[in-house]
């Protein structure tokens, strides 16, 4: 063989083993492929569509905060989802977090502020446990990274729900099928519905707007700093394109002597 | 190259008549004399150093911010990544820059691998370098359970348990180890300790390489020693100009993932905090890892009374320590592939093992991935311990160019176009 | 091209020129691009948007009685409120400003003259004056007094004596209705 279509074909073999990598990944999971959705924020110059974040947040609060918690995510952070200071601060106040203490000591309630953590349904993972017939519903704030497929997959399993399972398929009490979910069975009740939500803009409540609203909100909680990171991105990669091609015509100019 | 040039600034000339330090740097950046046909695999040596530094200095930011405590760890690395100014900047350079670096290692030692740059006189410089790479997996696999997510935990508590395979103290190793009876605060805290200090001890022994390295120059992509004033070019501006065009390239590289693809080398599993109760269903070291995690797999089976987890882990620390007797166990006197014909190929065949092993380290064990893992880990070592030493004795090198400036002449002996730098 | 004799001492300058050119144009933008990248770095280590988001306190004077000194914590630091009485304003006021190191009316200094806040840190180095507690000293002045290296503060928090070059800082604050402030 010659040298050049040696290192060709090691090449090419590699490459596809270190692809087998990623695939093995899907396929550990047993899991369906989740339909690819046209995210806002996906791609180079993608940014959260504020309305539907907007959306999301109402579908949080009136539907999923009943069991999940976002503990990393502060009120105040809601200004880069384009709620004005008021707004998050009268969300906040809805409210109540623990403190201490008042000067007798005694633990007590005040009205949460924007700098507060959003308040989570439960006080603690076993009273959450209880409550959910054992399961512990996860903490939403960075589920659009913790699992793998993203914004897709968790779209994915709020509408992948099906009522009646496959022929075979025995469900085993307390469970639910979807089609998209890992093994099948999930724990979490069909969480949205057509019109279960309420938007305050006078969107329509289909089961698909409210997934792809919630989604976006949680790709936004996830990482709200995202938007900053593409913008600096597309700047500073512009930067080195052309400092590099400067580097490249010097290096030629400062080459052109050596034989 | 002379001990000490005259400065034209006075204050200069002062320092330098005191502590020759721009001498120094003159003779080993500007001056230095350098074979004037290295190519561009050439790059990645200073590429790896400028990784260094990058990860030294968001490393050094970063501490700033992270806690290390099991409480908050994991916490504060999500207060870097919303709150602080930058500060997913810092993270998310951090975290690729560890994949970056490797990449850019990983390269600089294949490259080693093809151009016999092991081979006298430069096996020490070679074994600092595997020390080198010894160092960064270390700091790399400590570092990666600070942020304390799920892989982070049980990846820790995996690597740790492996040292429960040494005979009798084992198991007391492991509780020394962890500083406890698991992976708890203990271990997160020395883990940090050590993850802080030991790219001050890569910086010292890539000190030591480079010390090395200048003593009998470079290697060269023809492998023949240079034979005079003729064959070498000043480092500057020649080099200086190619490291940073290079440099340039590996940025938009680095920068891309950085900004656009931040957790591409991540698992999602690190996304949720570390949790002692539950593990996650698909265990996975970082990719860098995937070839020796193979290694550390592949024996499924006790051989004679030692059990099969001591001889995986006896292996997988063999398959790097094998490396630091590499410069006796390849005997051929000629250093570049280019002349070894035979070699060559078995070069090929070895890094396409070293995939393999990688792909065998990502796949759940089941299947034919079971057999696939155990011949390519058995390659492996064939390579080093039986390939090598044969091809010294049966292979007919090609017949060497007399210099490299004939070489690289149009019209030079015993070279092919290909052999002319770039 | 406008030079036709390429071996001509003037193409060689040319040569020469237009490397040095790009040499130095590289040479701007990698330092301009250094000098960005330095920014980053520079700014993590200011105050954190948790940091600031925490850069008010409100606080509920109702329980303050005349005479009383409380203690509150706003961004890490003491600040001191005095219910002032009647007594105190009048010493206050009555200073004449050429008898002060900073001179600075008592007007100037409070938004309602019964209630005094000042940042209880000395502007000398930095200590905590004493005055707070009713058994700690006032100083010469009745206001507080500095352990550290011994400034003497009066009822409006100036500096009267001692090594402390000015008075203790006024944060901003509002007064959100009669009883309560927001400082910051």
């Amino acid at each position: 063989m010659k040298p050049v279509t040696c290192a060709l074909a090691a090449l090419a073999l590699s490459l596809s083993l270190a692809a087998s990598v990623w695939g093995g990944r899907a396929e550990a999971a047993e899991a369906v492929a989740p339909p690819e959705v046209d995210w806002s924020f996906s791609g180079i110059f993608g940014t959260f569509n504020r309305a539907s974040a907007q959306r999301g947040l109402e579908v949080y609060k009136q539907v999923c905060s009943s069991c999940h918690g976002m503990d990393l995510v502060s009120y105040r952070a809601l200004t880069g989802i384009g709620l004005s200071p008021e707004q998050v601060d009268a969300l906040a106040a809805t409210h109540e977090v623990n403190a201490c203490c008042t000067d007798a000591g005694e633990p007590f309630t005040r009205p949460a502020k924007a700098a507060d953590r959003f308040v989570s349904p439960f006080p603690n993972p076993q009273a959450a446990r209880t409550a959910n017939n054992g399961a512990l519903p996860p903490d939403l704030s960075l589920i659009e990274k913790a699992r793998e497929g993203g914004a897709d997959y968790i779209h994915a399993v709020l509408t992948g729900y099906e009522e009646t399972p496959p022929a075979g398929v025995t469900l085993m009490p307390g469970m639910y099928y979807n089609k998209y979910f890992p093994g099948h069975q999930i724990g979490m009740p069909p969480p949205l519905s057509d019109g279960i939500v309420t938007y305050s803009d006078g969107t329509e409540a289909t089961l698909d707007q409210q997934a792809t609203d919630v989604v976006t909100f949680l790709t936004w909680a996830a990482e709200p700093t995202m938007e900053a990171r593409k913008e600096t991105g597309v700047k500073v990669l512009l930067f080195l394109i052309v400092l590099t091609a400067f580097l490249y015509a010097l290096k030629r100019k400062i080459w052109s002597d050596v034989h | 190259m002379e001990a000490n040039k005259t400065w034209k600034n006075p204050i200069v000339a002062w320092i330098d008549n005191r502590l020759p330090i721009f001498s120094m740097m003159n003779a080993d950046l500007v001056d230095y004399p350098t074979p004037k046909n290295l190519n561009y695999w050439w790059n990645f040596g200073s590429l790896a150093g400028i990784m260094l530094v990058i990860m030294i200095l968001t490393g050094i930011f970063l501490a700033m911010h992270y806690t290390a405590h099991v409480g908050y760890a994991f916490e504060s690395v999500e207060r870097i990544m919303r709150d602080v100014n930058y500060g997913w900047l810092m993270r998310y350079m951090h975290m690729n820059g560890a994949s970056m670096f490797f990449i850019v290692v990983y390269i600089h030692i294949f490259r080693g691998l093809y151009y016999g740059s092991y081979k006298p006189p430069r096996e020490l410089l070679w074994i600092l370098g595997v020390f080198i790479l010894l160092a960064m997996m270390a700091t790399a696999f400590m570092g990666y359970v600070l942020p304390w997510g799920q892989m982070s935990f049980w990846g820790a508590t995996v690597i740790t348990n492996l040292f429960s395979a040494i005979p009798l103290v084992g198991q007391s190793i492991v509780t020394w180890l962890w500083g406890g009876f698991a992976v708890d605060n203990p271990t997160l805290n020395r883990f940090y300790a050590f993850h802080y200090l030991l790219p001050f001890i890569i910086f010292a022994l890539v000190f030591l390489h480079l010390w090395a390295l200048h003593v009998h120059k470079s290697n060269n992509p023809l492998g023949i020693d240079v034979k005079g004033p003729q064959d070498m070019i000043p480092f500057t501006p020649y080099y200086t100009i190619k490291d940073a065009f290079g440099l340039g390239v590996f940025l938009i590289v680095y920068l891309g993932f950085v900004f656009f693809a931040p957790n591409f080398f991540g698992e999602p599993d690190n996304y949720i905090k570390a949790n002692p109760m539950v593990t996650p269903p698909h265990i996975v070291p970082e990719w860098y890892f995937l070839p020796f995690y193979a290694i550390l797999r592949a024996i499924t089976f006790d051989i004679w009374f030692i059990p099969a987890k001591l001889i995986g882990v006896t292996m997988m620390f063999g398959s790097i320590i094998v490396l630091l007797f590499l410069p006796w166990l390849d005997r051929s006197p000629v250093r570049s592939a280019r002349f070894r014909p035979l070699y060559r190929q078995f070069f090929w065949l070895f890094l396409v093992d070293c995939f393999v092993l990688g792909a065998a380290g990502g796949h759940p064990p089941e299947g034919h991935w079971i057999w696939i893992g155990q011949v390519a880990t058995a390659y492996y070592f064939a390579h080093f311990l039986i390939i090598l030493p044969l091809l010294s004795y049966l292979e007919k090198p090609r017949q060497l160019p007399s210099s490299i400036s004939a070489a690289v002449t149009p019209g030079g002996v015993g070279i092919s176009a290909k052999g002319v730098a770039e | 091209m406008a030079h036709t004799a390429s071996t001509s001492p003037e193409s060689v300058d040319d040569e020469v020129t237009r490397r040095d050119f790009l040499l130095i144009a590289t040479g701007t933008v990698a330092a301009v691009g250094a000098a960005l990248a330095a920014w980053p770095f520079i700014d993590s280590m200011n105050p954190a948007a948790d940091t600031l988001a925490l850069a008010s306190t409100g606080v509920d004077l109702a329980p303050v009685e005349v005479g009383q000194r409380i203690t509150v914590v706003w961004r890490g630091k003491p600040v001191f409120i005095d219910h002032r009485t009647d007594k105190e304003i009048e010493a206050a006021e009555a200073v004449p400003l050429n008898q002060l190191v900073d001179p600075q009316p008592d007007s100037a200094r409070v938004q309602k003259p019964q209630w005094l806040i000042v940042v209880g840190v000395c502007t000398h180095l930095g200590c905590i004056p004493l005055g707070q507690k009713p058994s700690d000293p006032r100083g010469d002045y009745g206001g507080w007094f500095c352990p550290c290296h011994g400034s003497h503060y009066d009822t409006a928090g100036r500096i009267r004596k001692g090594p402390a070059p000015a008075n203790l800082v006024v944060p901003p604050y509002v007064f959100g209705d009669e009883q309560t402030i927001k400082i910051g």
